[in-house]
């Protein structure tokens, strides 16, 4: 079973590869890498039941709310063409 | 209790796996996203969900909790931010779109976005 | 100032729960992380102290939650058949509709919601107009006044 299941998510990876190289806008790439950052996660939680150890759910949700940070970053960079917004000085930066 | 732990395992992993099937057959960027991040979800939840009936106590089962709302949170917020931004820069769309209020209201088709 | 500490108590429940070792030292550490982190959060100026965290129904939000996780799971349901569908019957719309909330609050879980549920993805959120990608005609339209729209409007506290 375990083996099925981590075959599967394997696949999901090398098909949202798939994806990203073939494109073709930048967004279509991060929806892949996004993808394959949810992949990494639950393949983490898949490696916490073959060593019967929980803990490594807890790596797992970091993991997942890296992901989020990761896109949102690799977003603002797209957008404003750098990661420090420094015309903003108070909360109200975009 | 091992049933239960293989059903939401099996479902899970078949989930993502449906959700990177809509990733390569979808024709445009916004209908990618909805199988990524719908079924994505489901999947995640599913398989941390697994991990909570496997070992069933609380140290285990708060975490998974914490995980699933966690992503019901933040899930879509990264698919919004992507669809947004796509939106913004003119990302074309698939010819089969149906209506579209963005061109009806602008008047000039999105434009191409430049190959990276 | 209020809160200021239930936020921080928030923190710290979120830490005990993910801990659940309840040795007195980690329970100290976990203590001194949340006040920490409220500090550091007030010098970055990142979370603006006037959010309307606490004005919000709780009560209907936690009957909301369960409701919002079966409509999610039927979302998926229905996307994955389209997607394994040789003939991909789908009919995408980019809509506009005018959500009925009021709140900040009340249209980030609106639009959150939209995202997760029947084929239909939030794209621009603004007062009074949401911009909406449904992966069928029929979502699409059915977006306006749907049950989702009035049970987020329910949450708000007016």
């Amino acid at each position: 079973m375990l083996t099925a299941a981590t075959l599967a998510l394997l696949v999901t990876v090398a098909l949202a590869l798939a994806r990203a190289a073939y494109g073709p806008s930048v967004f279509d790439r991060l929806q892949a890498a996004s993808t394959i950052g949810t992949c990494a996660m639950l393949l983490l939680a898949l490696l916490g039941f073959l060593n019967g150890r929980p803990e490594f759910l807890d790596l797992a949700l970091t993991y997942g709310l890296l992901n989020v940070i990761g896109i949102i970053a690799v977003l603002k960079f797209i957008h404003l063409g750098r990661l420090v917004n420094k015309s903003a000085e108070n909360v109200e930066d975009a | 209790m091992d049933i239960l732990t293989a059903l939401f395992m099996v479902t899970g992993c078949l989930a993502m796996l449906i959700a990177a099937i809509g990733i390569v057959r979808m024709p445009d960027l916004f209908t990618r996203m909805h199988a990524a991040s719908k079924v994505g979800t489901v999947g995640v939840s599913c398989v941390v969900l697994a991990a909570a009936t496997h070992f069933a106590e609380l140290s285990v089962v708060a975490p998974v909790l914490l995980t699933i709302v966690f992503f019901l949170a933040t899930a879509p917020v990264a698919a919004h931010m992507v669809g947004r931004a796509a939106y913004g820069t003119g990302v074309r769309m698939w010819e089969g779109t149906v209506i579209d209020e963005w061109k009806r209201r602008s008047g000039n088709p999105p434009v191409k976005p430049p190959e990276p | 100032m209020i809160r200021t500490l239930a936020s921080a108590l928030a923190l710290y429940s979120i830490w005990l729960l993910l801990s659940g070792m309840f040795v007195p030292f980690l329970l100290a550490a976990g203590f001194c992380c949340a006040i920490a982190i409220k500090l550091f959060s007030r010098r970055l100026n990142a979370i603006a102290e006037e959010t309307e965290v606490l004005e919000l129904n709780w009560v209907k939000l936690v009957a909301y939650y369960p409701w919002l996780i079966k409509e999610t799971v039927l979302a998926a349901w229905d996307v994955s058949k389209r997607i394994l569908n040789p003939r991909l019957p789908i009919s995408p719309a980019l809509v506009e509709f005018a959500p009925s909330q009021k709140t900040d609050l009340g249209l980030v879980i609106h639009a959150n919601s939209i995202t997760l549920t029947p084929g239909t993805i939030s794209v621009e959120v603004e007062h009074g107009r949401f911009l909406v990608h449904a992966l069928t005609e029929e979502g699409a339209l059915s977006l306006a006044g749907s049950e989702m729209d009035r049970r987020c409007a329910e949450l708000e506290v007016v």
